[in-house]
């Protein structure tokens, strides 16, 4: 909300601060200034001159030479403007002064623009008159400037005198950002009211009183309101005989500053009203109200209406409508209907002030596709009280301004009106909460500057109407804080029951997962939660496969950002793509973060959400590099039994013959494997990549960070080699599970020292040669013991089709 | 037979003294100390020396013996170290070449703006707790006194799964799973991941990370809420970093109080950093509404308690001078790298 302080000083007289201090104390006490504009920023000596005479210029068609006077001196000014006259009262800028623009309404420079003395084509120039576009401003908020050439004031103005004064831009406007919360805030009165508050000065609110005339409302109009839920109150007042013209400088100036453009009296004043007390108004033209009567239903489905603005409004049952006996007549609270909307032949004006429900409108002005400045307002809910200080104050300006004749009475119907809110006073409460030491009298001093009523008799406080967001304690002592000031409260750390700082033990899981797979050279990347459903079909996903059972999101950004992701690898895989295609090397990233697994689509409840730990890497590495940081992973967090990779994981988009599941004590715990080239090409991704995807509460359960010390081993260790022929297609890791379950108790460890296939070895075939230790913790081995664990490990390995070499 | 000790000697020294590699050190050793060497030739004779003489000899051979082996075994040490010193010589290195680095990865910005937060409130006292992403209306919105009709649920542009169930538009959800447990008192911080329905660019995203901070206690006042986060802020941004708190609304605490931190570029000064204000808003906080409290089961007139909400975001591209936020999405190893 914009409004000029000149505006809000009309009600806090007293008031006197920078624009500064203003802004500082304002935001402090809780009206947040967002930021402020000087209108006067870069005009310099400009004055109301007068042009005496006017010349040709000698040498130049298109430029005349004026003399104008500027209060005591004449000065002599040439210029090209084509709309000024002998006798005309114009702004001049005199030599070494400023404007703010320059006279095609561009951008305004930083600095201004300098005016100084010189010659136009050989004759001397002291000055130069001003268009209201070089003055900072533009015909929407100054009407009566002319699309071209000078601005000329009205007849009423001095030779001489200050003519930045006289346009009204001696003035400052503040930009407010007003929490939902403080609907009655929403008005310059307001924002006055907290700025009285705020600098403790008096706050000095408009005397309104209406004349009107011997006649009687009831004999103009009637008004039915068929739903008081939605429409808690509606007045009506009818003024007759209306004139339309422009209305007074200062209004103007006022909705302008503001931000409104200035139309003619009657617009301007229902405008000037919603600023001023933040209620919305509306105008009929009485004439086109049939049967003089107001009826205010609810449309009936699929009801269209053409508002004023010409453009047709499909409606519905919970649109709330203002009709007369015949038709409807306006959308209430969002905008009137063309078939009543206010002409220049206008001569008898039905004005409306009324409340609405707030949550209503705000349902409504999505459904009807519109959002007015009223109804922004009305669906914050508004008094019901203001609305009749509204109207009143409307019709006060119809007479003030000549504007027409406001006939006697106003109807007037509502419903039961809401009770003042009553809430004990209780001093300690608030310091106890907010734990300071205000004195009582304090306490009441804020109070009535913030018009809330102290009965001494009773101890309690009764809160004005217009403060809807007060209802209980906690809020009274709100503006206790707010008006003793928030930095004036004292700074303490609470001192209850001790408690213990601690991370879980998931997050302290993760934090390692983040720690070893950077220890491994992988930096950490983070991946949107949703993505587009043609993510299964870029991962080669079959179409039964469980992943595309995805939780799709009802209003998403667009198709891209639409279901809830169910595989981690699409962010991964489009992240080392960015990378790869930004000519990036040796690129290695993990991230930890959800899959979303519904139970059942469409949700009825939660869906599972799985923490993964992934990780992807492309250029200088292979498989095996990535199983190690994966089993470097599972050291680290107390999995040290051997996890057993399962080659058959089924991954379409994985290299079908470098994938496996991790199954960990018989638990799958996760996957890795090398890119399908096909989803590499899906993701313009032209180089291998390699993937870890790890189920984090899968593994959880394996996960500890405790520790034994199991002792030096003090007995030798006997250490065997075996070298054997083995057919290509037994694995690695069905030997070991051989060596590992016919090892006996005195199997210490065994490890691969070489593989090999080649022209020495058969078609078919591979060799390979592990080392086995074989180690008793209390006593030294006998070579029987070896020989006879040997021996079972080898008539194992000998049932596989392995031959054993010498 | 003295001679020829003296004898054995002085050839025993000439040779020690002409040895110029320790291979011809051991040559002398053997010559002279072996078992086929002239001192053992020489205790071999004293079969033909008189009875009485033979103490007296075999004490002289032994002397010799002692002195040889001291004068060889120091020459062997003066040779070992020449050797090491011409060895050392020849092993000199550039130490300017480039090292050989175990190549780390590196921490998303996020993350450690994160442990920073974490290490401060765990060292207070606070526990780390999470809440889902995927979150019923109820926690996200009723329980923190948004009702259906409230403005609040526009302003914060909810992505809807069911009419029910919607993506987290704010941490504060947890409170309520907090609350809702029923064990006070509470001291804890929820991070974690919202959603709103924002279109990307370099100050918005659909989806950020925010930490959402409860203390509820007996007693717990306003001025706790203050000194707390004061201290927070000196912590995060340095020792000499000033708060300053203005009034705010927020549905689900009263009073409400939006919390700015002194620019820690300028000090307060006022830069292009702090857009010249001299102050950098930094989080939400407030004293927790007792409707609040009321619907999850905690007595408000027993127990008070103030909650905090920061944006993770916000602090990183702040403290860490990233001006785009895209750029936390990106996973550009370029950027990545930089922390």
């Amino acid at each position: 909300m914009n409004t000029a302080l000149s505006w809000i000083k009309a009600y806090v007289p007293e008031l006197t601060c920078t624009d500064q201090e203003y802004m500082d104390a304002m935001t402090l006490s809780g009206t947040k200034v967002e930021g402020y504009a000087r209108l006067d920023k870069n005009l310099e000596k400009i004055v109301v001159g007068q042009i005496k005479k006017i010349e040709k210029h000698p040498d130049a068609d298109k430029l005349i030479v004026c003399q104008v006077d500027i209060g005591g001196e004449v000065i002599q000014i040439v210029t090209g403007a084509p709309n000024v006259k002998e006798g005309d009262k114009v702004p001049v800028v005199l030599d070494g002064g400023k404007v703010a623009g320059g006279h095609d309404g561009g951008p305004l420079p930083e600095d201004g623009i300098s005016i100084k003395a010189g010659k136009l084509r050989g004759v001397p120039s002291n000055g130069m008159m001003c268009s209201i576009e070089e003055l900072g401003s533009d015909r929407n908020f100054y009407p009566e400037a002319p699309e071209m050439g000078i601005y000329i004031f009205g007849d009423d103005v001095q030779v001489g005198a200050d003519a930045v004064e006289e346009l009204g831009l001696r003035d400052t406007v503040f930009e407010y950002e007003v929490t939902s919360n403080r609907v009655d805030c929403y008005s310059v009165i307001g924002i006055a009211r907290e700025a009285a508050a705020t600098f403790r000065k008096p706050f000095v609110l408009p005397e309104v009183t209406v004349k009107g005339n011997d006649e009687k409302v009831e004999d103009y109009i009637s008004v039915e309101v068929q739903d008081k839920e939605l429409c808690p109150r509606y007045c009506a007042r009818v003024c007759k005989n209306i004139k339309i013209a422009p209305s007074p400088k200062w209004m103007q100036r006022r909705l302008a500053a503001s931000g409104i453009r200035p139309i003619n009296n009657l617009v301007d004043i229902t405008n000037y009203v919603m600023e001023e007390y933040g209620q919305p108004m509306h105008a009929f033209d009485l004439d086109t109200i049939a049967g003089h009567k107001i009826i205010v239903r609810r449309a009936k489905d699929g009801d269209v209406f053409r508002t004023l603005d010409g453009q047709d409004r499909n409606l519905d049952s919970d649109v709330l409508m203002i009709c007369d006996a015949e038709k409807e007549v306006g959308i209430a609270g969002i905008m009137g209907g063309e078939n009543s909307m206010i002409t220049d032949s206008v001569t008898t004006v039905l004005f409306e002030a009324a409340t609405f429900n707030g949550a209503n409108i705000r349902k409504s002005a999505k459904r009807v596709g519109l959002r007015t400045d009223a109804s922004g307002k009305f669906e914050k809910g508004l008094d019901p009280y203001n609305a009749e200080a509204a109207i009143n104050r409307a019709c006060q300006l119809i007479e003030e301004l000549g504007c027409g004749e406001v006939v006697g009475g106003m109807v007037d119907v509502h419903g039961e009106m809401k009770e003042k809110v009553v809430l004990p006073f209780e001093p300690e409460h608030y310091n106890k909460l907010l734990g300071t030491d205000v004195s009582e009298q304090e306490m009441l001093n804020i109070f009535k500057m913030i018009e809330v009523e102290y009965d001494v008799a009773k101890g309690t406080l009764t809160v004005p109407t217009f403060r809807q967001d007060i209802l209980r304690q906690c809020d009274i002592a709100e503006e206790v804080a707010r008006f003793y000031g928030y930095d004036k409260i004292p700074t303490t750390l609470p001192n209850g029951e001790a408690t213990t700082g601690k991370l879980p033990f998931k997050l302290r899981i993760e934090q390692k997962a983040r720690d070893i797979a950077e220890y491994c050279g992988f930096s950490q990347g983070m991946c949107y939660s949703f993505e587009s459903p043609k993510v299964f079909d870029k991962l080669l996903l079959s179409a039964d496969d469980p992943a595309r059972q995805a939780i799709t999101i009802a209003n998403p950004l667009g198709e891209d950002f639409s279901i809830m992701r169910t595989v981690p690898l699409h962010g991964m895989l489009t992240s080392l793509a960015t990378n790869y295609n930004r000519r990036n090397k040796d690129v290695r990233l993990y991230e930890l973060g959800n899959i979303y697994l519904p139970k059942a689509l469409p949700l009825t409840e939660l869906p599972e959400e799985r923490m993964q730990f992934t990780l992807g890497m492309y250029g200088d590495c292979d498989f095996f590099d990535m199983k190690g940081v994966v089993e470097e992973f599972f050291e680290s967090i107390g999995l040290h039994k051997r996890a057993v990779y399962d080659p058959n994981a089924g991954r379409n988009y994985l290299h079908p013959g470098r994938q496996a599941n991790i199954e960990y004590e018989g638990t799958f715990v996760g996957y890795l494997g090398e890119v399908h080239p096909e989803v590499c090409d899906n993701y313009d991704l032209k180089t291998r990549a390699y993937v870890a995807v790890l189920d984090i509460p899968a593994i959880l359960p394996f996960a500890t960070f405790d520790r034994k010390y199991e002792g030096i081993a003090k007995y030798p260790a006997v250490l065997r080699d075996i070298s054997m022929v083995v057919p290509k297609t037994v694995m690695a890791g069905q030997i070991e599970a051989v060596i590992a379950q016919r090892g006996g108790k005195i199997l210490e460890d065994y490890q691969l020292f070489d593989i090999y296939e080649g022209s020495q070895i058969k078609e078919g075939f591979k060799s390979m040669a592990y080392s086995i230790t074989f180690r008793a913790k209390d006593r030294t081995l006998e070579e029987a013991d070896v020989t006879s664990a040997m021996k079972k490990i080898l008539n194992g390995l000998e049932g596989m089709g392995i031959e054993l070499r010498s | 037979m003295k001679e020829k000790l003296e004898q054995i000697k002085a050839e025993a020294l000439r040779q020690i003294e002409a040895s110029d590699a320790l291979e011809k050190l051991n040559e002398v050793k053997v010559t002279f100390l072996g078992k086929k060497g002239e001192l053992t030739a020489v205790l071999k004779s004293m079969k033909d020396v008189a009875p009485e003489d033979r103490p007296k000899v075999g004490q002289l051979v032994n002397e010799t013996r002692a002195e040889i082996e001291k004068v060889l075994e120091d020459s062997v040490k003066k040779m070992e170290r020449a050797v090491r010193e011409a060895k050392l010589k020849t092993e000199v290195i550039d130490v300017t070449l480039p090292s050989k680095k175990n190549k780390m990865g590196h921490r998303h910005p996020n993350t450690i703006a994160l442990e920073e937060v974490e290490r401060i409130f765990i060292g207070m006292g606070y526990e780390v707790v999470e809440g889902p992403d995927v979150e019923k209306d109820y926690y996200n919105f009723e329980a923190l006194n948004i009702p259906a009709d409230h403005p609040a649920k526009d302003e914060q542009d909810t992505f809807y799964i069911t009419g029910d169930i919607l993506l987290r538009t704010q941490t504060s959800s947890t409170q309520v799973h907090e609350m809702e447990k029923g064990k006070l008192p509470i001291r804890m911080i929820a991070p974690g991941r919202v959603f709103r329905s924002d279109e990307v660019d370099a100050t918005h995203s659909p989806s950020f990370h925010q930490i959402e901070g409860l203390v509820i206690d007996r007693h717990i006042t306003f001025a706790d809420l203050k000194g707390t986060l004061a201290e927070f802020a000196r912590e995060l941004f340095g020792e000499n970093t000033k708060v300053k708190f203005r009034p705010h609304h927020f549905p689900f605490t009263e009073p409400s109080a939006e919390m700015d931190v002194s620019c820690f570029k300028c000090g307060g000064k006022g830069c292009r950093f702090c857009k010249g204000e001299g102050w950098i808003e930094i989080l939400g906080c407030g004293m927790v509404h007792p409707h609040v409290l009321e619907m999850s089961g905690i007595d408000p007139e027993q127990y008070t308690g103030f909650a905090f909400g920061v944006g993770l975001e916000r602090i990183a591209l702040l403290k860490y001078e990233i001006d785009d936020m895209r750029l936390l999405y990106e996973n550009d190893i370029r950027f990545l790298k930089q922390f």
